[in-house]
């Protein structure tokens, strides 16, 4: 969904797991349907890890820890790796979360979740070991990203590093724009390109 | 002294945004039936058409049926998925190759196979195995939804430039060694994030010597590593397997498509961002035992005593356990990894003159229609069907169970496909990756078994 980002204060949902592939984030049974609605996915967010298999909450994951809540999703290395669903990025963006932080992010997913208004977030490992363990042993501690400054805080400790974001993407991000919408103002580009053409 | 990925991508660039990504031009988009319906509705939501619709070629391959194609879908949620993407592509115009029609087929097995997909193209599709058509010496690359709709309304969709990684393999690969134990060679040493950012090429003398085919299937899983896509330089293999393909070019328009096709190959002094050196005598016959194709091993190896708990505990595994004669309880033959003639060239190869386990069931699944044809053409149906074994109809199958073909729970694949992630054949299936030679091995004694242990004539 297009918003606007500016400055995020959340706590997190901390999910201390290195390689999450898409497959984990909405599983395949899942992509039948042909409406991009967020809720459906949202729902069915870490659906096999989320439920046991009578589809009962398994109360042992992350998810269904009444202590934790937020707009900021926790991560390890490798964030979305696997298949390009984009697909995963509606049913975290579906789940409520705004930003994910990881130690680094697959480059599909990366796009996918830029492309429907979900910050990622990549940090040091010193610095997300840090988040980890604050939010573990707080889990009302708070975060803060702020976009225009292209930083991210751990306010329990005052810590903070600055993160990666083309200007681009910045401002779509800012002004709840998309590339679709930059794309189709620029035509006579792509045309003039097609008719100079050599192969 | 530019790299041949450099080449390509730089001649698509429309133009660069600053401090941004560059707004590169694609050739060829491809889609499936699951990627695409949301893209179709934006473009439907914005009142715009595709731009250049000629070079759009969709066909189902994700929920389509492996048996009775010829009647309806029995899901009803497949079943309208499929339905969706035929209105969309008459609506929009797009050329649509329906199931059970002679050109249907996986979408990366069709694309190279009709010669769609061609030496110095961008070819993108909502999809990640889209790098498979890097071995034709292409850039080929996965995308999300968002950025199909981006191409079929723009012919150009937005990306930040990878870096350029070779992958250099010289030597020469053992019996029993394929392509598919190359690239699970490849994801053990790199990790399945090792690749993250870069586009690769492979290249040295052991890539030369693969197949088509064998090149197809190594592109293919570039992905695994993590990398935004692999390709090989266009050689005589390549012009070879194109020439007289449907959209391959004709006559004198062939004759300069290769010579343009010759220049597309790394200059002496191209510099990479990264480059890796590996000898083909040191790849075995490979196995996973995880949950991410990364955790692979040799066939006759020993799980790692540092492997993470959750992923053993998931497949049912302990570290220093050593898989040989584990048992086995399906194995599938297919998928955009290994679903070529050539696969199924080598399945039979093992299994003549066998008989498929009793303890087995066995999903044999060609890429294609025409991969199909070839099967029979060869009369390697005939070899399979006296060994116990049955041809299913073309589709992605339990590569990742979308459709009736899924895998239960708790029990063992040994998979041609591309994926061993938790769930990803059927809730709780144990994937175990390997070729279609290990494959076959394990389909006729029922357990893992090292295929070079078969008195078999490995090509």
């Amino acid at each position: 969904m297009k918003q606007k980002f500016e400055i995020i204060r959340s706590s997190c949902v901390p999910l201390k797991l290195d390689n999450i592939d898409t497959d984990q984030i909405i599983p395949a049974r899942f992509l039948k349907s042909t409406t991009r609605d967020e809720k459906f996915y949202g729902d069915n967010l870490f659906r096999d890890w989320r439920y046991l298999p009578d589809g009962t909450p398994d109360p042992s994951f992350v998810l269904n820890d009444p202590r934790y809540g937020g707009e900021i999703l926790l991560a390890g290395q490798n964030f979305g790796s696997g298949s390009s669903r984009e697909h995963a990025a509606w049913a975290i963006a579906g789940y409520g979360f705004r930003v994910v932080i990881a130690g680094s992010f697959a480059d599909i997913h990366r796009n996918n979740e830029l492309n429907n208004f979900v910050l990622p977030v990549a940090v040091s490992e010193p610095f997300l070991s840090e988040l980890f363990d604050t939010v573990l042993a707080d889990p009302s501690a708070m975060v803060e990203v702020n976009v225009p400054e292209q930083k991210v805080t751990n306010l329990a400790t005052g810590r903070s590093e600055t993160f990666e974001l083309n200007s681009f993407k910045k401002y779509c991000l800012m002004n709840a724009m998309d590339d679709i919408d930059y794309l189709l103002a620029h035509k006579s580009e792509i045309e003039k390109y097609e008719a100079g053409r050599l192969h | 002294m530019n790299t041949l990925f450099d080449k390509i991508w730089d001649a698509h660039v429309v133009q660069k945004i600053e401090d941004g990504p560059e707004q590169l031009y694609i050739d060829r988009l491809y889609c499936h039936e699951v990627t695409s319906p949301q893209a179709f509705d934006g473009l439907r939501e914005r009142g715009v058409r595709c731009f250049r619709p000629e070079s759009i070629i969709c066909m189902p391959d994700h929920n389509t049926p492996t048996q009775d194609q010829d009647k309806p879908v029995s899901n009803p949620v497949s079943r309208a998925q499929l339905e969706t993407l035929e209105k969309n592509c008459r609506e929009f115009g797009l050329t649509y190759y329906g199931m059970n029609t002679p050109d249907n087929g996986i979408i990366h097995v069709v694309g190279p196979e009709k010669g769609l997909s061609l030496p110095g193209m961008t070819i993108v599709c909502g999809d990640s195995h889209t790098s498979t058509h890097g071995a034709v010496g292409a850039v080929a690359f996965g995308i999300g939804t968002s950025e199909v709709e981006m191409v079929m309304a723009s012919q150009c969709i937005l990306q930040q430039k990878p870096g350029t990684m070779r992958i250099s393999i010289d030597g020469r690969l053992g019996k029993g060694v394929t392509a598919k134990d190359m690239a699970l060679y490849l994801m053990m040493k790199l990790t399945t994030g090792g690749a993250t950012g870069y586009f690769v090429e492979y290249a040295g003398s052991a890539v030369r010597a693969l197949s088509m085919e064998g090149r197809l299937t190594l592109c293919n899983l570039s992905i695994e590593m993590g990398a935004r896509g692999g390709l090989v330089a266009p050689d005589e293999t390549t012009f070879e397997y194109l020439k007289g393909r449907q959209y391959a070019p004709k006559g004198e328009d062939w004759d300069k498509a290769v010579e343009y096709w010759k220049t597309l190959k790394s200059d002496e002094d191209a510099v990479f961002d990264r480059e890796l050196h590996f000898n083909a005598e040191d790849i075995p016959p490979m196995i996973t035992y995880g949950t991410n194709p990364g955790m692979g091993m040799a066939v006759d190896g020993c799980i790692p005593m540092s492997s993470p708990s959750k992923p053993l505990d998931y497949m049912g595994f302990r570290p220093g356990q050593k898989l040989l004669g584990h048992p086995v309880d399906y194995v599938f033959l297919g998928a955009c990894t290994n679903g070529r003639i050539e696969d199924f060239r080598a399945f039979a190869s093992v299994v003549k003159g066998r008989k498929k386990a009793g303890n087995v069931t066995a999903w044999l699944v060609p890429g294609s229609w025409a991969v199909d044809r070839a099967i029979r053409e060869e009369h390697l149906d005939e070899v399979l069907e006296d060994a116990g074994f049955e041809l299913r109809q073309p589709g992605c199958s339990a590569c990742l169970a979308m459709n009736d073909d899924k895998i239960p729970a708790g029990k063992y694949s040994v998979s041609t496909s591309n994926r061993n992630f938790e769930g990803r054949q059927g809730q709780g299936a144990r994937t175990i990756l390997a070729s279609p030679y290990t494959a076959a091995a394990a389909a006729v004694t029922g357990v893992i078994t090292d295929p070079r242990t078969l008195d078999v004539d490995f090509k």
